[in-house]
This record gives C-alpha cells, structure tokens and sequence, in this order.
C-alpha cells in the first residue's frame, strides 16, 4: 500500500509543478459570471476533499488494524449486523452535504444564467453568436457589423449572447469569462457574460461537431468601451458590406481564418427565434420571409413537442 | 463493380488495410487450426449449440474480453495521437473513428458483455438453481451480443465506422453530416445485441424471483443476486428507450423521415433526451453488478458477514429509481431554464446519498475482520478511495453553473473513467480473478496477478487524474490535436505513459492466465478462497447441473452457515435431473440478424427481406417445436460426483 501512496504523492508534486507556473484557465476568472463558477468549483472541491480526506482516514485504519498478519490465527470476526445509529450517520450526513451544495448549485446557477450582478441597470450589448462548420460569426445588431472567429467586447459592459447553429450542434465557451452554452440550429440561447480585464482570451467550440473540430476556436479581447467604439467605425470606414452572397460561401466547410464586415446576416438569414424559431412559446404567425425554413407549419406538434421537453 | 465499391473504405490509411489483412489471416488460422486439430465437432456440440449458463457466461467474459483489447487499443491510439502537440499519427478523421468505437466497444460490447458474463455464470449457482428460467433464450441473448458485436467491429474495414462520438448526437449524426454508412453500422450494431440484453433483462428477473433454492427468500439473497436483480429491472426500463431511438435514427438516416433533423418539424435535442434517459441508467448498470462483486469480494476476504445488509438493498433500489430522474445533467447546457437544471442538479446529487451508504457499509464490513490480501481484495481495497475520488467530481459535475465550465472538457473525460475503471473494471477483473476456480478448477497465479494490479493501478492513475487538471485549463474532449502554446503537452505525455502501463497490465493478465493453465494445482478443492456464499458448496470446476442435490439455506451466506454453525445444505437423496438440451437456432438466428443488420447498413434490400423472413421463419419454428429438455440419471451423476471426490454434504 505504501507504494500507492508514494505515487499519488507523486502525481500531485508533478501535477502542481506543471500547472504552477500559470493558473488554470477555468480557476482565472476574468469576468463576474466565470468568477461565480471558479468560486462554486473551489467550494466544491473542498467540501469533496473533506469526503475523500475521511473515507482515506477510515480505509487506512481498517486495513492497518485489522489485516490478517495482524490478527491472533484463531480470530474469528465476529458477526455484525446494521446498526440504526452508524447507519443513521452515514445517510444523514451526506444529506448535509448534498443539501449544502444543491443551494450552493440553485443560486449559483440562477445567478450566471441571468444579467450580471452588478451591471443589472445597464442595456446589455446584444452579440449574436453563431456557429457553422467549422467557424463563428459574430453579428453586432446595434454596430451594424458582423466578424468571423474573432471577437470584441467593450470591458465592464454586460453582454447578452444570442448563440445559434446553421447546422451541428456546437457549445460557445470563453473559460476565463463565463461557462459553456448550446448553440443549435433550431432554437436560439442566450448567455450572459461580462469581462472586467482587458486583454485577450480564448474561445472555443467546446462540442464535437466532426472533423474541423479541434480548430473550431475564436479569439475574444475585451477592450476599454471608446477603442471598441473606434474598432466600430474603424470597420465602417475600411470593411466590406457582407452579402447574401459571400454569407452562403462562408457557410461551406471549412475553417476561414478572421474576417470583418458591415451589416450582418441576420438580415437576410434570420436567427432561429421569435416568429423563426423552431421551438417557442411566441405567437404561430407564419411568416413572409423566404429564409424561413424552420417548421414552416406551427401546428399543435412543435407545440407539444415543447411542452415535453420542458 | 459498382456493387462492391460502395464496400470501401472512406478514409483508407495503411493501418487499415494492414488491419484488413491481420484480420484475414486470423480468420484463415482459426479455420485452419480447427480443422487440422478436428475440433469443429466440439466446438459445435460444446460451446456453440450450448444452453448451459456456464459455458454461456464463460463466451461472454471472453468476447468482453477481446472487446477490452480493441477498445484498449484504440485508447492507445488515442493517447499516442496527443501524447505531443501537433502530432500527425492520426488524422481528425482517423481520431474521430478511434475515439467513436473505443466508447461504443469498450461501454456495449465490453463492459456490458463482462457484466453478463458474470452474472450468467454466477447468478443459477448462488441461488442453487440448475440454469437460468430460460435457457435457449439465454443462448440467443449471447448470440444476438455477438452478432451485433461483429457487425460493429467490421465498419473500420468494410465501409468505414462511425465517426459521430459514442453519443451519436444528431444533426452530426445525420446523412447531412456523417455521409459515410458508419452511423448505420453503429444504428444496428447496437440494435442487435441491445435486443439480446434486453432478452437477457427479462430472463434473469424470471430466474432470480422464480428459481431461488428453498429457504432463499428475497433478503437472504446474496448481495451480487439482488444487484443483478436490480440491474436487470433497469435493464428492462432502459432498453426499450434505446431501441425506439436506434430505430428513429434508422428511420431517418436510411427512410427518409425527419425525427431528429432541424427541420420539418424535428427536433434534434429529441435524441440527447432519449439517448440519455438510456444512458443514464446504462451506466448504473454497469455499475451495479460491479457493486455486487465487491460486496462479495470485500466479505470474503475480510472474513465478516457485509455489513448493512439492508441498506446495502435499500440503496440500491434507491440508487435505481433515481438513475431515470438524472439524464438531463447530461446536457445542462443546451439551454433549459436554471429551474429544470437546478432540479436535475438536486437529483443527481441525491444519489451521491445511497452510494456513500454502500462505501461507508464496505468500510464497515472490514471492520474487526481479518482482512487478507489476495488479488481480487487489493482490487477492491484500490476500489475505495479511487471510486470516491470519481464519486466526488461527479457531484461536482452535478452542480449545474460549475458543469458550464467542466461539460465537454478532460474534467468529464477523467471522471467517468474515473468511476467506470475502478468501478467497474476492476470489479470485472476482481470478479473474474475470483469466480476463475468455479470456472475452470484451477487458480490465477497470485503473484503475477498483483504484478498487474500494481501496473493497472498506477497506469489508471497516471492516465487520468492529468485530465482533471487539464480539463479545468480548458481543453475540450475530442480534440485530435492541440498547440504547443495551450501547455497540455506534458500532462497528455504522462496520460500517455499511463494508458502504456494500463496496456502493461493487461497484457500480463493474459500472460497469467496461460500461466496459470500451465501450472497451478488442479487439487483445489471446492472452497478456495474460505468463502461464504452458495456458489462455493459445489465443484470446481462446477458439474453441469451445477448442485447433485438442491441445496436448502437459511442465510444469504450459506457455505458460512454450513462451515460454522452446522447448517446442513444438501438434505435429500440425489434425483435424476431435468436439463435444457443444446440448441443451434439461437446461433442461426442471430447470424441471419447479422446478415440482416450488415444489408440494411448498405441499403441491399434483397438481403433484408430474405434475412427477415429468414428469421421470421426461425420464431415460427420455434414456437412450433417441442423440447422438453432431458433427464441426467442417477447414476451418472454419481460417477461425476465420485470423480470430484464425493458429494459435498
């Protein structure tokens, strides 16, 4: 047994060497939301250390106690069935833990699915963020611009994501600045998040989605608000308008590198909500548009299937 | 021509075709050797035609046991791919077919084929019964898991296989997305052994609640009976959901139809619920049994009666309902209101409750006992801690804003290797290590065999407690490469050396088991170890009809009973004995479903309809024919008892 120990020791020498240097991503919040979720995990690993600090304590004092070399030959174990007590113990404490962490776990998850805290006043700036294989396209609705694989968001400004898919199933995630949402083809997300540091992070497709998945990334920077407002109208003065067009190649396979341009797709290829949506709770008015090829009959059937899935 | 090309392989590369020919000449050498040796006769009337849950169980841990060498050596693959950044050992394409089959294979065709192994070969001899409720069926339940198993394991040389990760989520899954017939492959590979496991479900729920030696009543079972009895019941709940969703896949890969598209009113978040509300249970029961086997194991060799008797039962039943109430922690983030993941949060903790019950009652099971320990205690005795390390991330993955951050990352990689390898690998091969004199009447080395314990230990740890950590750095699961710039290389290198030590391991169980046949004692009485339950009061190996006599118990330990407190087990007079006769529809069946499987991948509808018909011929049959089994006499049992040395009385 010595030997396990030695080697766990080890392992966990190597493993904080390694990591030493720099601190983990998801452990290096850099914005209100991947803060609340780094502050979650370390209250979670600690009250799971004392666990596994106890069942170790207890398996080690049971095996040096009483191993057979230990023991007279003629010991007989006695026989020992449950007692109420010890079992009222072992159930009634993890009920403590498990009742601790799941408030921990509601109000955790409330607080990073909303606007937050602190920027509840402020109109969030509103980012579409959808993905195709293997890319993403950030629409700016307001700014009138649209980038692919690489994004700017102003500090100290909450962002509401609206995170869809024009085709696989993919998962928008920015470590350092918020967990990971679905961005699919039939409905549409949205992700709060805001940063509080300057500086460049990375954002990835955190879902498989086939063969250009590993190189499924996208550069985030956050920037103090007036460069993002000369970032904006540097754009308008220097990038080409996107068409319908060039829109429909970058939809092809592939992985393109970063691009820029004015006006977004969302005009001529609305996202997946409101009267688009696959799946909503919105009026059933059929639209006009002829980009709408999501569900074009809303009859009772997406309705219920809706409702299921609720 | 055009008929065959459609046979290719989409993304060929030399180790594919160098597979192609390895697995030809395997072919033509067994052929070969069975013929030069003159062994088809026996193979057919022994192993092939049988009904005996014996021999049944023992084809089963060996399949799972050629399964855990192909799943293994994807893994190897895997873990040598990203052992340093930017290596070109394997392409994406080639990784995303790796890491696709080494879950499928290692999760369907080996894990579940090890538990069922198990449990057929266990299950009859610890209630005392002389097979299981239905023993033909029995058979087909195997053969059906073979069909569907080979079928799987020729799509990466006939075809190409399925590149869609284990989960098979749609629309990646869809002819949109995955052109080539891989996810075909996968649809009806796991059809048809899921339609065996399904059968093997019912069987074992008939055989446990009706076949149960005197005296047993439902809480003197022992303690791996009650987990295959619960496992079984998820089994027959889970299956199903399984079954319907293959079949809605199917449906719209190869008909036409739109079940799991973006469009035309489908809905491809429909498939994550169903195959999660599948998937979920699937891994309590893999889980389960192994539980069962350490209840066993850890009572045994500590000398003790278990501990908790019944709260062990109790949290299992617990442990049970609530794996249907869990699935959609699968997938917190695909957009459900922090309501409906705050309630999933809440469930899936919960069971963290009845699980730490049956950690502390195996604690306490060690307690003033006389632990010894042999190989199959230091698996469980590893179990423990290593089980409650993959236990806590669970809970940890369990808190929904924390999952944000951990979903589709190394974190979730490590921790469900991290509770199936210790969990239930190791039970597996404890179990195996255990049960091997029931099996076969001889030991496993005992030193070679810690000599691999060591090597499985540390490898598993080396291999996966790095992913944590790098997991939480932000690497995303299923990335065939990686830059140097992300820091990953050196953590992935040890994962690397790890998975070789694993491989190790492995590899010299394999070498202990010709070992062993060479040279262990075949004197060993019928009680080895100095167990407690049932199974150990007959032979090893055990005759056919399992017990002369039917024994009568009036504990869940009854050896221990009749060892220490004079319980007499075997009261009557040995009886001729009534016995299934062996059987060739089931393995005719099941290859006619192979040929119906393996036509529907490639759209050859001739093929489906005479293999359907084929097998809608063979149910007739059937249901027609009359078997009512046969009669050992007396004297014949006798001549075998005495061959063992008499009777055990």
């Amino acid at each position: 047994m010595k030997l396990k120990w030695t080697f766990l020791t080890i392992i966990i020498t190597i493993a904080t060497v390694l990591t030493g240097c720099e601190p983990l991503l998801v452990l290096d919040p850099k914005g209100p939301q991947a803060a609340t979720t780094a502050n979650v995990i370390w209250i979670s690993i600690i009250t799971m250390a004392i666990v596994v600090v106890v069942v170790l304590v207890m398996l080690t004092n049971m095996l040096f106690k009483y191993r057979a070399s230990k023991q007279p030959d003629d010991y007989e174990p006695p026989h020992i069935e449950g007692n109420k007590y010890v079992e009222g113990i072992i159930v009634g404490i993890p009920i403590l833990i498990v009742a601790f962490l799941s408030v921990v776990s509601i109000i955790s998850t409330y607080q990073v699915e909303a606007t937050p805290e602190g920027y509840e006043d402020q109109e969030p700036l509103v980012i579409y963020a959808s993905s195709s294989n293997w890319k993403w396209h950030f629409s700016y609705p307001e700014q009138d611009i649209e980038t692919v694989n690489y994004l700017f968001i102003p500090t100290n400004q909450a962002v509401e994501f609206r995170l869809y898919s024009h085709g696989t199933i993919t998962s928008f995630w920015i470590p350092q600045l918020a967990g990971q949402k679905y961005a699919m083809a039939d409905m549409v997300n949205t992700l709060h998040l805001a940063a509080e540091v300057p500086g460049d992070y990375m954002g990835r497709n955190a879902n498989f989605n086939g063969e250009g998945f590993a190189e499924n990334t996208f550069n985030v920077t956050a920037m103090p608000q007036t460069e993002f407002d000369q970032w904006v109208d540097d754009i308008h003065a220097t990038a080409d308008p996107l068409t319908e067009e060039t829109f429909n190649e970058l939809l092809e396979p592939g992985h393109l590198g970063q691009m820029t341009f004015t006006g977004t797709h969302l005009e001529f290829a609305p996202a997946p909500e409101g009267e688009n949506g696959g799946h909503h709770h919105g009026s059933p008015d059929d639209s006009e548009e002829e980009t709408h090829d999501h569900d074009d009959e809303h009859d009772s059937d997406s309705e219920e299937t809706e409702h299921e899935n609720h | 021509m055009e008929f065959f090309e459609r046979f290719a392989v989409p993304h060929p590369s030399p180790m594919i075709y160098a597979s192609m020919v390895a697995i030809g000449l395997v072919i033509i050498a067994i052929i070969a050797g069975l013929s030069y040796f003159k062994k088809w006769g026996y193979l057919w009337n022994e192993w092939l035609t049988t009904t005996d849950h014996k021999r049944i169980g023992i084809m089963y841990i060996i399949s799972a046991l050629l399964m855990l060498f192909r799943g293994g050596a994807d893994a190897v693959m895997m873990r040598l791919q990203t052992a340093v950044p930017e290596n070109t050992f394997l392409d994406a394409q080639h990784y995303n077919e790796v890491f696709t089959t080494h879950g499928v294979v290692m999760i369907i065709f080996m894990a579940m084929a090890f538990i069922i192994g198990l449990m057929n070969f266990v299950v009859p001899l610890q209630i005392g019964a002389r097979d299981v409720a239905f023993p033909r069926l029995n058979a087909l339940s195997f053969w059906l898991y073979f069909a569907g198993a080979m079928l799987f394991n020729i799509s990466f040389v006939i075809g190409g296989s399925p590149d869609a990760g284990w989960t098979n989520y749609y629309p990646l899954a869809s002819t949109d997305f995955s052109t080539s017939v891989g996810v075909n492959y996968y649809n009806w590979a796991l059809q048809i052994s899921g339609i065996g496991t399904l059968i093997s479900g019912i069987n074992f729920i008939a055989t446990i609640m009706k076949m149960r030696a005197p005296g047993m009543t439902l809480m003197k079972m022992p303690m791996f009976v009650w987990s295959a009895l619960i496992t079984n019941a998820i089994i027959v709940f889970a299956f199903p959901v399984l079954t319907i969703a293959l079949l809605m896949g199917t449906f719209d890969r190869q008909l036409g139809t739109f079940f799991f598209a973006t469009d035309n009113g489908g809905m491809d978040m429909m498939w994550a619920n169903l195959f999660w509300i599948w998937g979920h249970p699937e891994v309590y029961i893999l889980i389960l049994p192994a539980f069962g086997v350490y209840s066993q194991i850890i009572a045994t060799f500590s000398e003790r009666n278990l501990y908790g008797y019944t709260s062990m039962v109790a949290s299992m039943v617990v442990i049970s309902l609530l794996s249907f109430l869990v699935w959609v922690h699968h997938f917190f983030t695909m957009g459900q209101d922090a309501m409906t993941n705050s309630i999933f949060s809440i469930t899936t903790m919960a069971i963290a409750v009845p699980t730490g019950i049956k950690i502390f009652n195996w604690l306490l099971t060690m307690w003033k006992g006389k632990i010894r320990f042999t190989t199959p205690m230091l698996y469980s005795v590893a179990f423990i801690p290593l089980f409650t390390i993959g236990g806590v991330t669970g809970v940890m993955l369990a808190i929904a804003s924390a999952d944000y951050q951990y979903h589709n990352t190394m974190f979730l990689v490590a921790h469900f290797h991290n509770v199936i390898i210790p969990g239930v690998v190791f039970a597996m091969i404890a179990g195996l290590i255990y049960w091997w004199p029931k099996m076969f009447g001889f030991m496993l080395n005992e030193r070679i065999g810690k000599w691999a314990f060591w090597f499985i230990v540390v490898g598993f740890c080396l291999a996966f407690f790095p992913m944590y950590i790098t997991g939480l750095d932000g690497q995303a699961r299923r990335m065939y490469t990686y830059s140097e710039a992300t820091g990953f290389a050196p953590l992935s290198m040890l994962s690397f050396i790890g998975a070789a030590l694993l491989a190790v391991g492995f590899a010299i169980i394999v070498y202990n088991i010709y070992y062993s046949f060479r040279n262990s004692p075949r004197n060993i009485g019928s009680d080895p170890w100095n167990a407690r339950s049932l199974e150990w009061a007959t032979h090893n190996p055990v005759p056919e009809y399992n017990f002369a006599v039917t024994p009568e118990v009036v504990s869940s330990e009854a050896l221990w009973d009749a060892k220490k407190r004079g319980h007499k087990l075997f009261k009557n007079k040995i009886e001729k004995i009534h016995m299934p006769n062996n059987t060739g529809w089931p393995i005719i069946m099941a290859g006619l479903f192979f040929v119906f499987g393996f036509s529907f991948v490639f759209f050859i509808w001739s093929g489906v309809i005479i293999s359907g018909l084929a097998i809608l011929g063979c149910m007739a049959y059937r249901s027609f024919k009359q078997d009512d089994g046969r009669y050992i006499p007396v004297e014949e049992i006798k001549e075998t008892e005495d061959k063992f040395g008499g009777a055990n009385e």
